[in-house]
């Protein structure tokens, strides 16, 4: 307990020092940045000879690499170039063949422990509706979703190519909420929505918002784009939504599901998919419109290197372990 | 009656759910839309249970003096703090600016959120101690893995420009074409799979065949 | 309110990271808030949207009487916590479990069983079978190849019915390699998630607390 207490004191303390005393912001210069690649490079090849010598480092030092993966790119000027995949364009393609004035239902299936993949996804598909004046209806299947959504609009808005265009509630876009029931919700939206959402986010009655008024259902629908981060999402849209009542629809899934949506796509039931944060960079870079997708892309690449480097630390051990065994016997 | 009228609902309403696919007409399209109500009804209410199971478990643990009681006491707290908040609010309870919508920034979000991230240091310790080519299928996970990996960031065509890789071999061409195709055949081979299963076992529950559902006695 | 908000937050992200470190009292006095804050979360949210605006609206203002149904469910379903009587709970959980096994039957047949055999078995040579032979790029014809045989010895792999040997046990092989490479595939996927959900909370910690990051 004593030990733990100082251990909070000295967090409390690092804490009050970033805050008060560091001079912000910080920001490594090319130099610095390829120094501290270098460094990371060599504390790496000592992990790997430590390793093939027998001695495994503990899984604090592993999860330390991970956090120096992680944050010390944010303060490296280092660019990458992000390549488009074909899913990706496709989502796009998909967005910008619609008119002027079309409606893109937009339903939001997720939490905020995906929102760090799910959220820039979101920022910028506001961001190409309303710059393509698209009429969007926002609705959600996990009571979170609309509220991420939320988040999502109000970032929008403080670009100022977003917030020049008086994008208005009720006649360009709305937020029709959250329903329990799942694939219920999207089986009873296929004959009426205003059914399942008899009143919008705010409490607001369906028949009071112009935009809605005269959406029955899906055939109302021009194009529809989901962000998916488990169930009910993407494969209970595809099912009832896409096969039964015909919707063209693309998506946004976290990666850890998005490999399961290829077979999906590869079938036409999808048009388009952005798989994990490496899809919300493709989109933003599709788009033009950069955001926290491709800031954050140096960091995924380091944090992917890294684990490519404890891989290979750890086989690398594994061989030459065995080599030693056969060697003995 | 504790066992026959739950199997014959099951029965009756899985058949309906089954009919009302080919006839989307009434009355089967009016049943259609009640039984989703009172569906989203039941879902709401058996998500209460798990809220009120969860306090009355609590409170358990508290008037007993179990072990880390004074954790069940802070989760009653917190419990009571955002439902007070939230009915107190009315129904614009997540309008920007209420304490409902505070709450979910600044303490749900950062809890909910850092509780999975953790999950990234365990995967890469985990990729250090176990992921082992130890035989050839091994090594095909593992070469899947390292090429995906790779090719869905940046760096993995940057490190490959290094050496002059032609385009149509370069780490996100490799994993676009192990995307569609090979991971395409296997996703979808478990996908049939799995539906295979799942039309099979609610056929079985509707049959009255599958009964564990309805638990013991 | 915004600066304490912050502070607050960065409290508590802290408080779950120190699980790194070890099991503490401070980790689990964040989780016990976690678990106490989602599950009101849940509670009042379904109250307002569900309960409120579909149920009570629903019969005040909109008239719709059949939602008696549902709620006298739903109160059913609640009396699972008084154990003398919890076994009426069981009438609702019967409704929910045949509806949902009706639903998927359909669902999962059409979706999953139809439309990826369907999908799968298209011209390997030509982009669609109206198409004349080998119009197809050889890139997408060996694509084809490997999901056609990959899918088809993917489920011989999953029939166990019989024993995997000679010729079965080659397609089962071939199937096997499949699924491992798209294991692989989903691993290197998952790394990619989990990094980026770490990425988002330090974004937060040296970004939006400590504003450190440009």
């Amino acid at each position: 307990m004593k030990r733990d207490m100082l251990i909070y004191s000295a967090i409390l303390i690092i804490a009050l020092l970033l805050y008060f005393a560091v001079p912000k912001p910080i920001a490594f210069s090319p130099t610095v940045s390829y120094i501290v690649i270098v460094l990371i490079a060599v504390a790496l090849i000592y992990i790997f000879i430590r390793t093939i010598q027998g001695k495994y480092v503990g899984r604090r030092i592993v999860f330390l690499f991970v956090g120096i993966a992680v944050v010390l790119p944010f303060f490296m000027t280092v660019t990458q170039p992000i390549r488009l995949s074909p899913e990706v364009k496709m989502v796009y393609d998909a967005i910008m063949k619609l008119k002027p004035g079309s409606k893109v239902l937009a339903s939001f299936d997720y939490d905020p422990p995906s929102a760090p993949e799910l959220q820039p996804m979101a920022e910028t598909f506001f961001r190409l509706c309303i710059e393509r004046d698209l009429k969007v209806i926002i609705m959600g299947l996990w009571p979170q979703g609309p509220q991420q959504a939320e988040m999502a609009l109000r970032k929008t808005m403080t670009f100022p190519e977003a917030a020049s265009k008086n994008y208005k509630y009720g006649v360009d876009y709305v937020n029709l909420g959250f329903q329990t029931g799942n694939e219920f919700v999207i089986q009873r939206m296929g004959s009426d929505f205003k059914s399942m959402f008899p009143n919008d986010y705010y409490g607001t009655p369906y028949d009071s918002l112009p935009l809605v008024r005269n959406v029955k259902n899906f055939s109302n629908i021009d194009y529809s784009f989901n962000l998916s981060a488990g169930y009910p999402g993407t494969v209970e849209w595809v099912q009832v939504a896409v096969d039964r009542y015909g919707l063209q629809m693309g998506t946004g899934n976290t990666a850890v599901q998005a490999t399961s949506m290829y077979p999906y796509l590869r079938a036409g039931q999808l048009i388009g998919l952005l798989g994990g944060l490496n899809g919300a960079a493709e989109f933003e870079k599709a788009c033009n419109k950069l955001g926290k997708g491709t800031k954050f892309m140096v960091s995924q690449s380091f944090s992917h290197v890294i684990v490519i480097a404890f891989i290979i630390i750890g086989n690398a051990a594994f061989f030459l372990g065995e080599k030693k065994k056969r060697e003995k016997e | 009656m504790r066992r026959e009228i739950p199997l014959i609902i099951t029965a009756v309403v899985g058949i309906f759910f089954v009919l009302q696919y080919f006839i989307p007409h009434p009355p089967f399209n009016q049943l259609n839309g009640w039984f989703s109500d009172w569906f989203s009804i039941i879902g709401a209410c058996a998500i209460w249970l798990g809220a009120l199971n969860l306090i009355r478990i609590s409170a358990d643990k508290i008037y007993r003096r179990r072990e880390d009681w004074g954790y069940a006491i802070i989760i009653i707290i917190s419990f009571l703090l955002i439902t007070i908040i939230g009915f107190w609010e009315g129904n614009a309870f997540r309008d920007s600016g209420t304490g409902f919508d505070w709450l979910y920034r600044f303490i749900y979000t950062p809890l909910s959120a850092t509780m999975f991230a953790l999950l990234a240091f365990f995967v890469a310790s985990a990729s250090y101690r176990a992921f082992r080519a130890r035989n050839l299928e091994a090594t095909l996970l593992l070469l899947a893995a390292f090429f995906v990996m790779l090719g869905r960031v940046p760096v993995g065509d940057a490190l490959a420009g290094i050496f002059h890789v032609p385009e149509s071999i370069l780490p996100s061409s490799i994993a676009t074409w192990i995307m569609n195709f090979i991971n395409t055949a296997g996703q979808r081979a478990i996908l049939i799979g799995i539906a295979l299963g799942i039309v099979s076992t609610s056929l079985r529950i509707i049959l009255g065949i599958e009964r564990s559902y309805l638990g013991g006695e | 309110m915004q600066i304490f908000g912050l502070w607050v937050a960065a409290f508590f992200t802290l408080g779950i990271i120190s699980f790194l470190y070890k099991d503490n009292p401070w980790y689990k006095v964040c989780e016990s808030i976690f678990v106490g804050i989602s599950a009101g979360y849940w509670f009042v949210t379904l109250f307002w949207d569900n309960i409120y605006s579909l149920f009570y609206l629903g019969v005040a203002e909109r008239g719709n009487y059949s939602l008696y149904v549902g709620a006298v469910l739903g109160l059913m379903m609640l009396l699972r916590l008084i154990p003398q009587i919890g076994w009426i709970s069981r009438w609702p959980l019967a409704f929910v479990v045949g509806a949902t096994a009706g639903l998927y039957i359909i669902n999962y047949f059409a979706s999953n069983i139809m439309v990826q055999v369907e999908n799968t078995l298209t011209p390997l040579f030509a982009d669609a079978f109206n198409q004349p032979t080998f119009s197809a790029s050889v890139y997408n014809s060996i694509g084809n190849i490997v999901v056609a045989v990959g899918t088809f010895t993917g489920l011989v792999y999953f029939f166990f019915s019989k024993e995997h040997k000679g010729f079965m046990g080659g397609m089962a092989k071939i199937g096997i390699w499949t699924i491992m490479i798209t294991f692989g595939a989903s691993f290197g996927y998952t790394v990619m998630s989990r990094m980026s959900l770490l990425i988002g909370r330090m974004d937060f910690i040296f970004g939006d607390w400590l504003q450190l990051i440009k």
